[in-house]
């Protein structure tokens, strides 16, 4: 497919805005341009936010805050880093970073696929609550907090704190973990793991890493909402 | 929230541009701060013997003329006066050790920005744009600045409050953050003398910086010592003579970016600040680390 067959807006000469609101407009419309190429975002936040329709996004350049967030069905790809909140609240879809994305990728998203090719900082994946994230290079302190469900796959090192007060979620790191948080345990890698694992890699196209390099993670389930005397607190 | 930038000048070109570059940067970190503006730049050092002083008086008619005439009855010469916006820059021949104590003592009409050779800090309540316009920022050259838009949080929209706070000659620091132990430091930081000019919790932590300096400490290590002595959340630029350093807090919440290429360093709360530089979409670009201090000076530059 040629440059030439994407719709192309300029983020130099198109106030955000309008961007976003023909990105919108596509929601329940078959006929509109599918293939978007958007250049100059020079960090402005907010960029491709909110889409809920069967897109292809490619972003020439470094986005700023909140790129992708709350993401339906699209598929959207940053050709550079991304800064805080990158896909954040996703429910489906497809959102890849070439580069390294800032703090708390995919904070709270309920499904979908986030593949970062670079690094994150600190809290990627806090609070997910279905998606899968796959990073390629290493994250920051405090990632996974209170992660719910969904898959947190590291190819590089994880930071303090990993997973602390986390639910039901999985965590798989190949490389260093500098500390677990509260109630976060390493736990045995089974069959069903290593497949998990495969398929990640699989989705997010990342190679010369093998699923049995890596471990896995998750929680205890010690801490006090886990326990069923305190069921009737709630 | 509040924006911050700072810029290293590694050519002659963005040297001699390096307010217009600042100024561009300070623009877009407008709406993080629009409330204050400030920059402190690093340029034109002064003879050796001399000192250069940045003076603020809210009268933007002040009889400049006659503090000059004062400062050079006490110390010998004829200083140098040159307005910008409601400041004003003063080259006198003594060392700052010198005038900057004479100012404070004998002249409290007046603000004392900064002390120092090469420093001159700026810095007014209002917005961004306006600040940007009122000093001439675009036209002035120099080494390497750091600049601060604020969105005042812990204490009130002052000219004092705002950034950049001056930690000793030729030093600053700005901010992005709020500190919450500010009140007891302050009270053990005075009973060591240092003197405040605020309720401004940033003006606190400037003041541990030129305390820590003063017993002895180097830029490093004293900015290795708010990890121990800081309680809060913090992104700090510290600029002095020779570069800038920065440092982020151990949660590190407040945002901040660094880029490099052969021209320049910059560090910003935002990509978009540094956006706005030359060749800015091919330079390395990396967040800091938590609790790590990235320093860029002058020697080490070939």
């Amino acid at each position: 497919m040629s440059v030439a067959e994407r719709e192309t807006v300029d983020l130099a000469t198109t106030p955000l805005r309008e961007l976003n609101q023909r990105l919108h407009d596509l929601a329940g419309d078959a006929h509109g341009p599918r293939r978007w190429r958007i250049t100059n975002p020079n960090g402005t936040h907010a960029v491709a936010c909110g889409l809920d329709a069967e897109l292809e996004v490619e972003i020439d350049g470094h986005v700023g805050y909140y790129c992708a967030g709350m993401n339906k069905t699209a598929i959207v790809r940053v050709h550079g880093n991304a800064g805080p909140g990158v896909a954040e609240n996703m429910m489906s879809g497809r959102v890849e970073i070439d580069g390294d994305a800032s703090q708390y990728a995919g904070a709270t998203a309920h499904g979908g696929l986030l593949v970062v090719h670079g690094n994150t900082s600190s809290r990627c994946g806090i609070s997910m609550k279905g998606v899968d994230i796959c990073v390629r290079g290493d994250i920051g302190h405090l990632s996974a907090f209170m992660a719910q469900t969904g898959r947190l796959l590291v190819c590089g090192d994880a930071g303090e704190a990993l997973g602390d007060s986390m639910y039901e979620a999985r965590i798989y790191v190949r490389g260093e973990v500098a500390g677990l948080g509260a109630d976060c345990i390493e736990k045995e890698m089974r069959p069903k793991h290593l497949a998990d694992v495969a398929e990640l890699i699989e989705q997010a196209g990342f190679d010369g890493v093998r699923p049995e390099e890596f471990r896995r993670y998750g929680s205890a389930r010690q801490l006090y909402t886990f326990k069923i005397d305190n069921a009737g607190a709630y | 929230m509040c924006g911050i930038v700072g810029l290293f000048a590694k050519s002659p070109e963005i040297e001699r541009d390096l307010g217009r570059h600042v100024a561009a940067m300070l623009g877009q970190m407008s709406d993080r701060g629009p409330d204050s503006a400030g920059v402190a730049i690093y340029r034109e050092p002064v003879a050796a013997g001399f000192s250069k002083l940045v003076l603020q008086h809210p009268d933007l008619a002040h009889d400049w003329e006659s503090l000059a005439a004062d400062l050079g009855r006490m110390f010998g010469g004829e200083p140098s006066l040159e307005r910008r916006g409601n400041h004003a820059v003063l080259v006198v021949a003594a060392e700052a050790a010198e005038t900057e104590p004479f100012v404070r003592a004998h002249h409290p009409e007046v603000r004392v920005m900064s002390a120092g050779s090469v420093i001159e800090i700026y810095k007014e309540t209002g917005r961004p744009e306006a600040f940007i316009e009122q000093f001439a920022l675009a036209e002035l050259s120099g080494t390497h600045a750091l600049g601060h838009t604020r969105m005042a949080t812990e204490s009130k929209v002052t000219t004092e409050g705002s950034h950049p706070f001056s930690t000793g000659l030729d030093l600053c620091l700005v901010h992005n953050g709020s500190l919450s132990n500010h009140g007891p430091l302050r009270r053990l930081l005075q009973r060591r003398g240092i003197e405040f000019q605020s309720l401004n919790d940033t003006e606190v932590a400037a003041g541990y910086l030129t305390w820590r300096m003063r017993e002895g400490a180097d830029l490093r290590t004293a900015m290795e010592g708010c990890l121990e002595d800081l309680d809060g959340f913090y992104t700090f630029a510290v600029g002095s003579a020779e570069g800038f350093a920065v440092l982020r807090d151990p949660i590190a919440c407040k945002p901040a970016v660094m880029a490099e290429n052969d021209d320049w360093v910059a560090m910003a709360s935002e990509y978009r600040a540094i956006a706005v530089l030359p060749g800015a979409s091919t330079a390395r670009s990396w967040e800091p680390s938590p609790a790590t201090v990235y320093a860029w000076e002058r020697e080490r530059v070939a």
